[in-house]
């Protein structure tokens, strides 16, 4: 048994790589921020779950009823879930290169969000306006939190998206710049599907309660 | 008319002279000896004009070696601290008898309680695991480095500026004074108003981040970087403990983030969800924090166990009994980790059915734990066991681990658990498993790689003699609380009525004491080790001839760990590689890829570390400018796209050549 295990002198095992290949950088990247992307997911899941056991605990204050205006929060979704389309398109040009077409589409995908953040800044301060405060129930605390949440990821999204338009306008779509493209656009479409949780959970289903 | 007192809050917030704890004695008495070492110490550092030094090679570093020795550095240095907090209380609890206060006043007392298991647990236990795996890992695949050297140099100083605020908070302000998981309401601002429960958040806050990268980072490197011929199957244990642990963390340390960020809603902006009015609920803080803090403990007990394997298969001279076995128990309890925190408090009242469930469920990861141990053993048996340091201490915790373990099992019976929650029982039982287990590990890895890290073994004598001052000390301290629980004793008590139980306090306090000498021989045991390293010292690379990668290397190794990718063909691939009649390689070096060193990673802990400081204290100015800073320096750092240089093949074969030299120099002597 042990024989069969030990070549025959003549073919001496491989044990180092001689010729080594150049490895590129990044090559964990893509991973790396996939798993960061799962523990920010997490996070939300903490969210969503305090939200799943305080949400009915209005306190003898409003309830979603008295306080969600779907309509708005259609046009509102609407705003994010173009952003996402609009970013791949992006990324098809990125991948014909067209630096051009790129940015423009970047430019447009930026404005959805900043189009989606005002709405909801527009929504928060017409609640609190009403006395539908942070503090008034444990049912808004953690309302505001999760929607707030996702609100500043998509914030972050945004100065991140200047960040990466400035940098492919200085040294184009070299290869970092594809690949910290193609990050946030793991970032921005996870946001999106985070938000539909949102959308479903939290107002949808808050309304029938 | 012009209010100065409007002035002073805007820049200074609630932090005021009285905010130092000039009236206590002892904390007095501890910052001017803190004081007068750390000026020694900087004084020294200035004199021998090491400054620069130290930021160019090991500050900046994204050595993976470098900080893991870095890590292991903040544990030891943290263990002082928080084994200081240990003594205190535990000569507070030996004489507080008989109408007698003490030492220690309830407000300071109350401190350190919660300062020693935050400490021990975040600050002790995880800096040395993390620096083990950070030291080890690279090297046991066959790595040149992590997958984001970067991310690790930031990941170590966030950690260090979490353990600064800690610290600060000994001299400036007061910590929590709310146990080590600070549960609400009591940590909520109407009943912990001061700043202690804002330096616990933001300590963990601050120190979280850099865990969580530090995870997704050895597990990028772990999927990604291993040699050719490793397939997971062939992974050392300490690697798959390692990959488990890190499994852990990521999906785990965001349960804190969040449940201490919406702590500190409630604190600062009045949120109710952790109140008990407006709907707010108490337990629901304490489930979070549980669900993160179960797979904690594993976190620090996986490495350990792979620390084990690895000592218990080199020093029997044996490949590890059931290699596949272990790896799935490894698993196993990485998975069950998420199925058992609520038997942290059956007591809460979930009923019968949910306790019982969670109750099974914390038997149950007992299973493939014992299975572990059953693999030791038969490692052992009909091995020709070298009883080495590191094999010392792993028979230490073998004995000691499945006391534990048994407590452990007690504990999980929900109507036993209604007797003996929150009593010294159970802080026996935990300190039972983290220090037989997490702690023996940590000093059997560091006597077991330190050869490796350094060149030179540590000191025999001096290493076995702080052994045995842990174990039996260890045994003195912990076995008395044992009895106490049983009795009925409670924890974090301050002062007794009981004279009868005075006893066993006396004698967990020798115990703590003979800890303490345990720690003393294990600081004098590197000392000497230092000044005897020429006796000590280890050309081989391999000084216990043991069977994976690391010990394939030089020791310490070059900054490239090796000079050609390795390739493996066995689950012990050094043994396999030594069995077979490998022959270095002697020429055909080739310059080598690099990452390059950065300060970015201290500038933003620094700036972290800042804002912390200035959300503690409500300093406005300073949190906001921090914050932007921290945007700006991140952002800043984006726009470097040279982060990478080539070792020229000249230095390789420089450096080789020496190894070289060295080696035929051994073998002759």
């Amino acid at each position: 048994m042990t024989l069969a295990v030990v070549p025959p002198q003549n073919s001496e095992p491989v044990f180092y790589v001689v010729d080594e290949h150049e490895h590129p950088e990044g090559a964990s990247t893509m991973l790396g921020f996939w798993i960061y992307l799962m523990s920010d997911c997490l996070m939300f899941a903490m969210l969503f779950a305090t939200f799943g056991v305080l949400g009915g605990n209005y306190a003898a204050g409003p309830a979603p009823k008295d306080l969600f205006d779907l309509p708005l929060v259609a046009v509102n979704t609407s705003m994010l879930l173009l952003s996402s389309i609009t970013y791949g398109f992006a990324m098809l040009a990125m991948e014909k290169s067209r630096v051009g077409a790129m940015q423009a589409w970047l430019v447009i995908t930026g404005l959805f969000g900043l189009a989606f953040i005002s709405i909801e800044l527009f929504e928060f301060a017409h609640m609190i306006h009403e006395g539908a405060t942070p503090q008034r129930s444990a049912f808004l605390s953690s309302f505001f939190t999760l929607v707030g949440t996702h609100g500043l990821h998509v914030t972050f999204g945004l100065v991140w998206l200047v960040t990466l338009m400035v940098q492919v306008a200085r040294y184009g779509l070299i290869e970092a710049n594809r690949r910290r493209l193609m990050c946030l656009s793991m970032f921005w479409h996870f946001l999106d599907v985070v938000w539909i949780g949102v959308f479903t959970f939290v107002y949808l289903m808050g309304m029938l309660r | 008319m012009f209010d100065t007192s409007f002035l002073t809050k805007a820049i200074f917030g609630r932090l005021t002279l009285e905010s130092l704890p000039l009236h206590e004695p002892i904390v007095v008495g501890t910052f001017v000896v803190v004081a007068l070492g750390g000026v020694a110490l900087l004084g020294a550092v200035t004199y021998f004009r090491l400054w620069g030094y130290l930021w160019r090679e090991w500050f900046t570093t994204v050595d993976h070696k470098r900080i893991g020795i870095m890590y292991m550095i903040l544990g030891i240095v943290m263990l002082l601290r928080g084994f200081a907090d240990a003594i205190m209380m535990r000569l507070q609890q030996a004489i507080a008898f008989g109408g007698s206060e003490g030492y220690l006043n309830a407000h300071h007392y109350d401190q350190i309680f919660t300062a020693h298991g935050v400490i021990m647990i975040f600050f002790v236990a995880m800096p040395l695991v993390t620096g083990l795996m950070n030291y080890v890992v690279p090297l046991q695949i066959g790595a040149r480095d992590v997958s984001f050297p970067f991310l690790n140099n930031f990941s170590f100083w966030m950690t260090v500026g979490g353990a600064v605020l800690v610290m600060i908070s000994l001299f400036v302000g007061e910590f929590a004074r709310t146990g080590w998981l600070a549960y609400p309401p009591l940590s909520n601002i109407g009943y912990s108003p001061d700043v202690g429960v804002d330096y616990y958040i933001w300590g963990l806050q601050v120190a979280g981040v850099g865990t969580t990268l530090s995870g997704i980072n050895l597990i990028c490197t772990i999927v990604k970087l291993r040699a050719p011929g490793m397939t997971m199957m062939r992974m050392p244990v300490f690697t798959w403990t390692s990959l488990c642990t890190n499994v852990l963390i990521v999906a785990s340390f965001p349960v804190l983030t969040a449940v201490l960020a919406l702590l500190s809603l409630d604190r600062y902006i009045g949120t109710n969800f952790f109140t008990n009015d407006f709907g707010g609920s108490p337990m629901m803080y304490v489930n979070l924090i549980w669900i993160w803090g179960h797979p904690e403990v594993y976190i620090l007990v996986l490495p350990a166990f792979g620390i084990f394997s690895e000592v218990t298969s080199t020093f029997s001279g044996k490949r590890l009994f059931g290699y596949t076995s272990m790896v799935y128990a490894t698993v196993v309890i990485t998975i069950l980790s998420y199925l058992v925190w609520l038997h942290h408090f059956f007591t809460m009242g979930s009923g019968a059915s949910v306790n019982s469930f969670f109750g099974i469920t914390t038997m149950i990861i007992s299973i493939p734990t014992g299975a572990k141990m059953f693999n030791w053993l038969f490692t052992m048996y009909r091995g020709r066991i070298r009883f080495e340091l590191p094999m010392m201490w792993t028979v230490a915790f073998m004995f000691t681990f499945v006391i534990g373990g048994m407590t452990g099992v007690l504990l999980a019976v929900p109507p036993a658990d209604f007797v003996l929650h929150n009593s010294l029982f159970l802080i026996a039982h935990f300190h039972n498993v983290i220090i037989g287990g997490v702690v023996f590990g940590a000093f059997a890895g560091i006597a077991y790689w330190f050869p490796k890290a350094f060149g030179f073994r540590l000191d025999p004598f001096w290493g076995k003699l702080s052994f045995w001052f842990w174990v039996v000390g260890f045994y003195f301290a912990f076995m008395p609380l044992y009895v106490l629980g049983l009795m009925g004793v409670t924890r974090r008590l301050r002062v007794f009525d009981d004279p009868s139980l005075q006893i066993w306090f006396i004698i967990a306090g020798i115990g703590a004491f003979l800890i303490f000498l345990g720690i003393i021989s294990f600081l004098v045991q590197i000392a000497v080790s230092v000044l005897k390293r020429e006796a000590l010292k280890d050309v081989t690379g391999d000084p216990w001839n043991a069977r994976t990668l690391e010990w394939a290397t030089s020791s310490p190794p070059p900054a490239y760990n090796f000079a050609f990718t390795p390739v493996v063909h066995d689950n012990d691939a050094w043994w396999d590689m030594k069995r077979r009649g490998y022959r270095r390689p002697l020429t055909g070096f080739k310059p080598i890829h690099m990452p390059s060193n950065t300060g970015t990673g201290v500038i933003l802990a620094a700036l972290a570390t800042a804002m912390g400081f200035g959300l503690i204290w409500y300093i406005w100015w300073l949190a906001a400018v921090s914050f932007i800073g921290l945007l700006a320096v991140a952002i800043g750092h984006t726009f470097n796209y040279h982060r990478d240089y080539h070792i020229p093949a000249d230095e390789v074969v420089r450096v080789e050549d020496a190894r070289t030299h060295l080696l035929a120099a051994g073998a002759k002597s």
